[in-house]
């Protein structure tokens, strides 16, 4: 009788924790080179009129706290470096949205000579989103494809604990 | 932070990506005092000066408004200006107005942006929500003039992309009307909310001498009482038919930036409508040769934040030789290691707000003990540091 209440209660905690990561993931930003115009439309997409926290979308600081990281700008040099060390900070799942033509193919920047090329050169990308910059609505729709495929990844590895 | 370590380094930055400056500033700190500090630049650089030697007249435009996505239109506009001059030919006078009526409603989105993104390191959640929110009422108006939120490619050489007809016109003064109901709003909020002043008045004071010393350019000087605007004394595009009032306040403070930055809000609607009810007749563009004379030039234009500078040389082929950029911002992140001295590191984020770099990239901080382990702060910790700091004042 206990071994089989044991089964149930982990499993409904496990559901639980899928559930609860699901509904709020948390993004960080991180700005390898960009012209600033994504960046701008990624706060507008913030702002009152889009307003992506309604779907659980939380910007904050730390890598660390992060599941999900939005990348703007092609690759300069010297980002390299950080943009994998953020990548690395984070815990796993770990997924990677690649905002504007930059970060999904270099865009304008291509072959200047301090520019890597796009993100997926350096780190794994899930969402790309593309635009000059990209409108909020295509940045929302981006997030939302995001939160789909959380949605999967999310409940696996709740399944594997 | 320990406490047993008096002094230490805060480094802020590096990244700052948004023009062609990424700043990194290290402050010492003795206790809460900023004793010392210094800036680095040149983290995102990408090398656009050098691509622009491998693309043509025409793509350097597309390049040269992607430098900073916030004051796109007029880089363009500051590289059209100069390339027109070496080429001798000059845009129609509607060109240019329909280039000056881009030029201000930029101006209105930097300034409100701008707004939002300061009251944002001063805590200040609501007022940076609000000025958002009402910045989208001016995003539309862009969008509808030009098809494009940001990068709006308004600028041809020689010319403008667009018309704007009747239908347009009746839009912008719509969207005027609602944006100056609440720019008074918010001058009322910077210049009377007993919070909102006590992180502005008197912190950060820069007087003229010091404003003239550093080399400060755009709202930043005018706010110390340097009277320097591009538009007046080097008018381009329809300035000189449209004149511009100078905006000036002389305190100093991050209190008259604030004040002068919303006043200029309100000189860019006056002169949108006027430049509006007077719209000259005629053509869109000039043509230009395909090839550039032999020369060299400067152009000269007031950005969002100030004067923005370029240098166009060209040796008669169908791409430039050499073409160089000094931003704003540039200019005016001197003036951050020197104001930082003195102050409380609580202040820190507000003075770098006061001369509004591009900020969406100052995410990182870290605090390195002297003699001891570094330890990572981030610009978010900094900043919740000034505003825990201002709340346990009595
Ligand atoms: S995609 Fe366009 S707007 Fe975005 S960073 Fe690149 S140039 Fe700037």
């Amino acid at each position: 009788m206990s071994a089989v209440f044991q089964t149930a209660i982990t499993k409904a905690m496990r559901q639980i924790r899928a559930w609860a990561r699901i509904n709020s993931p948390w993004a960080i930003h991180f700005n390898t080179g960009s012209c600033n115009g994504c960046d701008i439309e990624i706060l507008a997409t913030l702002t009152p009129r889009y307003d992506v926290e309604r779907l659980g979308v939380k910007l904050q600081g730390s890598p660390r706290h992060a599941d999900v990281l939005i990348c703007t700008g092609p690759v300069t040099r010297q980002a390299r470096e950080r943009l994998i060390r953020t990548y690395e900070q984070m815990p796993e799942p770990k997924f990677v949205i690649a905002i504007g033509s930059c970060a999904t193919a270099g865009g304008v920047f291509r072959g200047c000579y301090n520019v890597i090329g796009q993100i997926d050169e350096v780190i794994p990308v899930d969402v790309y989103v593309l635009g000059c910059p990209p409108r909020p609505e295509a940045i929302t729709y981006g997030m939302v494809k995001l939160l789909n495929k959380i949605k999967e990844a999310k409940t696996e590895a709740a399944d594997t604990l | 932070m320990s406490e047993k370590s008096e002094k230490f380094i805060v480094p802020i930055g590096p990244q700052h990506p948004a023009l062609k400056e990424p700043g990194h500033f290290e402050f010492t700190v003795d206790g809460e005092v900023v004793t010392g500090a210094s800036v680095r630049l040149g983290y995102a650089h990408r090398g656009i000066e050098k691509a622009t030697e491998s693309r043509n007249w025409t793509q350097n435009m597309y390049l040269l408004e992607r430098i900073c996505g916030i004051c796109s239109h007029i880089h363009a506009l500051a590289y059209c200006l100069g390339v027109e001059k070496l080429a001798g030919v000059s845009a129609p006078p509607r060109a240019q107005a329909i280039r000056s009526v881009v030029a201000e409603l930029e101006r209105i989105h930097s300034h409100l942006m701008w707004l939002g993104v300061a009251a944002h390191e001063a805590g200040f959640e609501t007022l940076f929500m609000y000025s958002w929110r009402d910045r989208e009422t001016l995003m539309d108006v862009l969008e509808a003039l030009t098809g494009n939120r940001v990068n709006y490619s308004a600028n041809l050489i020689g010319g403008v992309k667009f018309d704007i007809n009747a239908d347009q016109r009746d839009t912008i003064l719509r969207a005027l009307e609602f944006l100056e109901e609440r720019t008074a709003h918010y001058m009322d909020i910077v210049t009377t909310d007993v919070v909102f002043l006590r992180r502005t008045r008197g912190i950060g004071t820069t007087s003229a001498a010091q404003a003239e010393l550093l080399g400060l350019v755009g709202p930043t000087a005018r706010a110390s009482g340097v009277a320097r605007d591009v538009r007046i004394d080097a008018p381009y595009a329809a300035y000189a038919d449209f004149p511009v009032t100078l905006i000036l306040h002389n305190v100093g403070d991050l209190e008259s930036r604030f004040i002068v930055r919303i006043n200029e809000l309100l000189e860019s609607y006056r002169l949108i409508r006027q430049i509006l009810d007077h719209m000259p007749e005629g053509e869109l563009t000039a043509r230009v040769p395909r090839r550039i004379k032999e020369g060299e030039t400067i152009s000269r234009v007031e950005a969002p934040r100030g004067e923005l500078f370029y240098f166009i040389k060209s040796n008669g082929s169908d791409t430039p030789e050499r073409i160089k950029v000094r931003t704003p911002t540039m200019c005016n992140m001197a003036s951050v290691p020197v104001l930082g001295i003195g102050q409380q590191l609580a202040d820190i984020p507000m003075i770098l707000a006061g001369i509004d770099p591009c900020f969406s990239c100052n995410d990182r901080a870290a605090v390195i003990h002297q003699g001891d382990d570094g330890d990572t702060w981030t610009w978010e910790r900094l900043r919740q540091y000034g505003i825990d700091y201002y709340r346990g004042q009595p």
